[in-house]
């Protein structure tokens, strides 16, 4: 393809869409392409990401699911620049990222790429609206911006009042939910969850689902990595890592009505 | 359906139609409803065995409609019921059948009918969830019964998984 070619040249530049012979729509927003990652472990050479090709569509929702040690959290940490593939490329939004530098990767991921993980990460001597606030500072939004965005998405997500609270004042469920303000206050094009429900009980993780859900109606683009059926079913497509390689990709939805409606599957006996 | 009826009229005597409405409002929209027809014939079927009577009252301008309750036997029967615990829910046969027949058949490959499963799966997932999300969330039980379908679905995607491990 023509944009490959004209991207090979160097990493940095941006594929032109004239040069492109596919209809914008066609360009997802994140690709990758043949990406592998070989850790080292007691000596030993681990292959936790074997040749992985992905297009994630703008907008779309995408899961990740396989069981522990299948490579999932590896090609998220890849796909976000946390991590260096040995070899492979990666496209966000057309633009050829995997030569980034360590300095560029921390922009894109001010600006367009939003993360969340199992644990939070939140920075747990700030407040809560100071945790938000921090990374809309970086991204160069004045002081009166950030305050007003975050007011705004504290709100949706349920945390108003919580501003001056320090993260270990919060419950498991709304740490994540003040993860998921600082993750989306720039409003990234990409947002990538790894395990965000796998610390959180049955009601944290229902809220968390909820949100996900509800981001994605507006049009939000999310690679979620769960080993968690129930969240994976939130999403319009799943993808199942094997032994790091994908060993299936399906779109959910599609499959004509069942027999007897879904409450079949409730049946009890006596 | 016949130890449910009788357990309900463990609380005193009904008729056809209010054991239905006592069904409903127990487990919610989310449970496949028995019909009307269904709950006659077991009522009838019930009668005939001893464990429980019926008794006709006449109603003014509409049919007859005839009142059970439980007999001593019914009671019994109940009784029985609540003491024994429950089988387990069967693993699925036919997919296991699939999977161990799959090989020498030479008609179908056995990590495609994972897949293949998986896909079915995460859809009923899917429609559980959306299930979940209309049913009432104030009937306990009803949301209770989903979150149970979930979990035994979680499990049989876990084994899928086991079999992926072991098949591939």
């Amino acid at each position: 393809m023509n944009r490959e070619a004209s991207s090979a040249g160097g990493a940095d530049e941006i594929a032109s869409p004239a040069a492109g012979k596919e209809p914008t729509e066609a360009q997802p927003l994140l690709r990758g392409e043949g990406l592998v990652k070989t850790y080292q472990a007691e000596g030993a050479a681990v292959r936790a990401v074997r040749g992985v090709d992905l297009r994630v569509g703008r907008g779309e929702f995408l899961a990740v699911t396989g069981p522990s040690g299948a490579g999932k959290s590896t090609l998220l940490h890849l796909l976000g620049g946390l991590d260096r593939p040995d070899s492979g490329r990666i496209w966000l939004d057309g633009r050829r990222v995997d030569g980034y530098s360590e300095a560029r990767w921390a922009v894109l991921r001010r600006r367009s790429i939003g993360i969340v993980f199992q644990f939070f990460n939140l920075v747990s001597h700030l407040t809560v609206a100071d945790n938000v606030d921090l990374p809309a500072l970086l991204a160069g939004k004045t002081a009166r911006r950030a305050r007003e965005d975050r007011a705004e998405l504290l709100a949706d997500l349920g945390l108003e009042g919580k501003e001056n609270s320090t993260p270990g004042e919060l419950s498991g469920g709304e740490q994540q939910r003040v993860a998921l303000a600082r993750a989306l206050v720039n409003h990234p094009a990409l947002l990538l969850a790894d395990e965000p429900a796998g610390s959180l009980d049955s009601k944290g993780t229902r809220e968390v689902l909820r949100l996900l859900s509800r981001f994605h109606q507006r049009g939000q683009t999310i690679v979620l990595v769960t080993h968690d059926a129930r969240m994976a079913s939130a999403a319009d497509r799943v993808i199942s890592l094997f032994d790091g390689r994908i060993v299936d990709d399906a779109v959910l939805g599609r499959e004509g009505p069942r027999r007897g409606g879904v409450s079949g599957t409730l049946e009890l006996g006596g | 359906m016949r130890l449910p009826l009788l357990a309900l009229l463990a609380k005193g005597p009904a008729h056809g139609y209010e054991l239905k409405q006592a069904l409903e409002g127990l487990l919610g929209a989310a449970y496949p409803q028995p019909n009307i027809g269904q709950i006659y014939v077991t009522l009838g079927r019930l009668e005939k065995s001893g464990l429980i009577e019926g008794e006709d009252v006449t109603q003014e301008n509409r049919p007859n409609k005839r009142i059970y309750r439980l007999t001593p036997a019914g009671r019994k029967a109940v009784e029985a019921w609540f003491e024994k615990p429950t089988d387990e829910p069967r693993v699925r046969d036919e997919f296991f059948m699939k999977i161990a027949l799959a090989p020498d058949s030479g008609v179908a490959d056995q990590i495609a009918l994972i897949n293949q499963q998986r896909r079915h799966y995460l859809n009923t997932m899917r429609d559980l969830s959306k299930l979940a999300a209309t049913e009432d969330r104030d009937n306990r039980l009803g949301q209770l019964l989903i979150e149970g379908a979930m979990l035994h679905l979680q499990a049989d995607l876990d084994w899928l998984e086991r079999c992926q491990e072991e098949l591939e």
